[in-house]
């Protein structure tokens, strides 16, 4: 088992959900990791890249990898960032370009938290405690791109205390889509409406989600309905004892 | 954003009983098709959906070749092949033939290439009548209204709307039962089938090796309007090949799954040529017309040119969380959802609707469905980047771009972008405009009063 890791904690759980990093942080260290922080990391760049802004994508990308080129494992505290990582800064860079192989490099080495614990470190549970029922949200690009489904769900399942309700429409995008979430505001709001609909009727004490992206979309959804329903990552979770 | 594709999105969201009758009949949809290509219902349904997309990449890269050689056959069969290169050309081939019979009335089965010509209003324009044959598509051509869906054309309308339309415009009477509104129609169109000089269909498929068309429905209105009349124009796509009859067996398996989720729709119809000696029924002519209609140009683009894979079975409309709130007639054009979100600004010019690339949250539902593996996805961003593009050679979107090459100047710059982000999370409202909008809809988060950076360093030093 490898010593260390070093996790890319996202710019916005940097800058609005620091807890959920710290969460992870101490799941990583409780089984047995060195956790490191790369400091110079900031954005994954994909709110650029989603947004058409290419050259900005690029620039951004260069950035990272070159802040992540030395780390053995990359862990992300998002299904969305690492995926960009993974996935997407590939096709940023021509076939030949030293970034390209750059990319390809980093490619193996990044992975979603849930996706960690259980394919790297091979957990089957964390120690966590939770009192009461959740649900899990699928966020769209950890289910889509990086086929992340089982992990999160055995994951939770294992917690003691914690009863995973599924909801009817586990997999249907909670409607953030990042600049999408202003640029069509109304249809956003509809989509998370119709979320929350599928959340509320599980019964379920909370909505837990590896995006904190999603929880962002969902908890001011829930909010603003005055809903009694907490929204989790995955790391606070299974953080708690 | 174009005021109208605001207004219309606005509208659609602001009508419960329609939010309700697209999300049900969308969800209906989709747990049909779920459950005709689950694992234990088609063991096969990846395999197929691999070998349908090298099929459809295969012929798109020879289209030349195999268009010539459908042609050839179909001309073996004694029907005709005519080629066009816009809608004014379809209208005019149909005109010609029309003409040459003396024709009148012409019946017409489901067909969305023709609605992409807008055929019935041009011939209309020259005094025929044609009249829509699918259920549907009559009841939409009674409401002077386009199809709100590629497959289901009348999918955002309940009985009583059509109990509705029935009364008003055939004067019988109102009729909630959905078996008796099809009756009435069906003794309308009937009148139709039997009098018509010409019927025009679509094609699901045009297959080179026999020169042959095939359609898919369920209704029996196509089979009769491609056999009833003496005429049979089938107008399609130049990119509804595919090489060889016995690909159907990879299609068909997939169209109508995807589609509704029947295992095989109810009729499939195989047309190749006219009436032969000693056949007793089928029309005496037979005609084909090839549309491009901008289709080469994006056979020219190769980062986009899948986007010619589709089949037009709809199941991108049916799992798209957008479509199923903003509906088909918020989109600019005849397809709408994600299909028809990569294909508008091909077809027409980005600046058709230049916000239609980014009516999409981007999460691949379309893809995980398409039964040609159409990466949607990945057109979306590419014609993202492209409106960039443009907007850049007009100095539009200036307000933006700013604040995207703001942004990746402090992303490479961490101990500035720390300080900034640690000013901006103590304003009280970030960035008034997209913070508004995002409070339209929902409560802001709290900005947390220390970063994880902060936070970490603390702890290190602990």
């Amino acid at each position: 088992m490898p010593a260390r890791v070093s996790i890319f904690v996202t710019c916005i759980v940097d800058q609005l959900f620091p807890q959920v990093g710290m969460a992870m942080a101490t799941v990583l260290e409780r089984i047995g990791y060195t956790v490191e922080f790369p400091e110079a990391q900031t954005c994954c760049g994909q709110p650029a890249f989603n947004s058409g802004f290419r050259d900005e994508a690029r620039t951004v990308a260069r950035h990272t990898l070159a802040a992540l080129e030395n780390c053995e494992y990359v862990v992300v505290p998002s299904g969305s960032c690492a995926a960009m990582l993974s996935h997407h800064y590939a096709d940023l860079f021509p076939a030949s370009s030293q970034e390209r192989a750059a990319a390809a490099a980093l490619t193996p080495r990044v992975f979603e938290f849930s996706q960690f614990l259980t394919e790297v470190a091979k957990r089957k549970e964390v120690g966590a405690k939770f009192d009461g029922a959740v649900t899990y949200h699928d966020s769209c690009h950890a289910l889509r791109e990086l086929k992340i489904k089982d992990a999160p769900r055995r994951l939770l399942a294992a917690v003691q205390g914690l009863e995973l309700r599924e909801m009817d429409a586990a997999e249907e995008c909670c409607g953030f889509g990042g600049t999408f979430s202003v640029k069509f505001a109304g249809v956003s709001g509809a989509m998370a409406r119709t979320k929350l609909d599928s959340i509320v009727r599980t019964g379920a004490s909370a909505v837990v989600s590896i995006d904190s992206s999603c929880l962002m979309q969902l908890q001011g959804a829930i909010a603003r309905a005055g809903l009694p329903i907490r929204t989790l990552h995955l790391a606070e979770v299974l953080a708690g004892q | 954003m174009s005021a109208r594709f605001d207004q219309k999105i606005s509208e659609t969201l602001a009508d419960p009983r329609l939010q309700l009758a697209i999300y049900t009949a969308t969800g209906r949809l989709m747990s049909h098709r779920k459950a005709v290509v689950s694992e234990d219902a088609l063991p096969e349904y990846q395999e197929l959906r691999t070998q349908a997309s090298a099929i459809k990449r295969h012929t798109i890269e020879n289209l030349d070749w195999y268009l010539e050689e459908f042609e050839r056959n179909v001309i073996a069969h004694g029907g005709h092949v005519h080629w066009c290169r816009t809608a004014t050309d379809v209208a005019d081939v149909v005109l010609g033939i029309a003409k040459q019979r003396g024709a009148r009335l012409i019946v017409k089965s489901k067909s969305m290439t023709t609605e992409e010509v807008d055929l019935n209003e041009r011939l209309s324009h020259h005094g025929l009548e044609s009249v829509e044959t699918d259920l549907g598509e009559y009841i939409l051509q009674l409401m002077h209204q386009t199809p709100y869906h590629i497959v289901a054309p009348a999918l955002h309308l309940t009985r009583q709307d059509v109990a509705k339309v029935f009364e008003d415009s055939l004067g019988v009477p109102h009729d909630i039962v959905i078996e008796n509104q099809t009756l009435t129609a069906r003794g309308v169109l009937r009148e139709k089938f039997l009098n018509a000089d010409i019927g025009i269909s679509g094609a699901n498929f045009l297959i080179a090796d026999s020169g042959a068309v095939t359609i898919v429905e369920n209704e029996g209105n196509a089979r009769l309007s491609t056999s009833a009349p003496q005429v049979h124009i089938a107008i399609a796509g130049i990119e509804k090949l595919i090489p060889r009859a016995q690909d159907l067996a990879t299609f068909l398996k997939l169209l109508a799954r995807s589609a509704t989720g029947q295992p095989l729709s109810v009729y499939t119809s195989f047309l190749s040529g006219p009436r032969k000696p000693g056949e007793v029924d089928g029309p005496t002519e037979f005609h084909v017309v090839l549309l491009d209609g901008g289709r080469t140009k994006l056979l020219a683009d190769a980062e986009k040119r899948e986007s010619l894979h589709c089949i037009r079975c709809g199941a991108c409309l049916n799992h798209c969380p957008v479509y199923r709130k903003i509906g088909g007639h918020s989109f600019p054009w005849v397809y709408s959802g994600p299909i028809g979100a990569i294909i508008t600004p091909q077809f027409h010019g980005l600046d058709s609707e230049p916000a239609l690339p980014f009516a999409s949250t981007l999460c691949g539902a379309c893809a995980e469905v398409c039964p040609v593996k159409i990466d949607i996805p990945k057109i979306l961003l590419e014609l993202r980047a492209e409106v960039r593009d443009v907007e850049k050679q007009n100095a539009d979107g200036q307000l933006e771009r700013a604040a995207f090459r703001a942004f990746a100047y402090l992303a490479v710059r961490p101990k500035l972008w720390s300080r900034v982000l640690a000013f901006g999370r103590r304003l009280p409202v970030w960035p008034l405009g997209p913070a508004g909008a995002w409070f339209s809809e929902r409560e802001l988060p709290v900005p947390a009063a220390r970063s994880f950076r902060e936070l970490w360093k603390e702890r290190q030093g602990r």
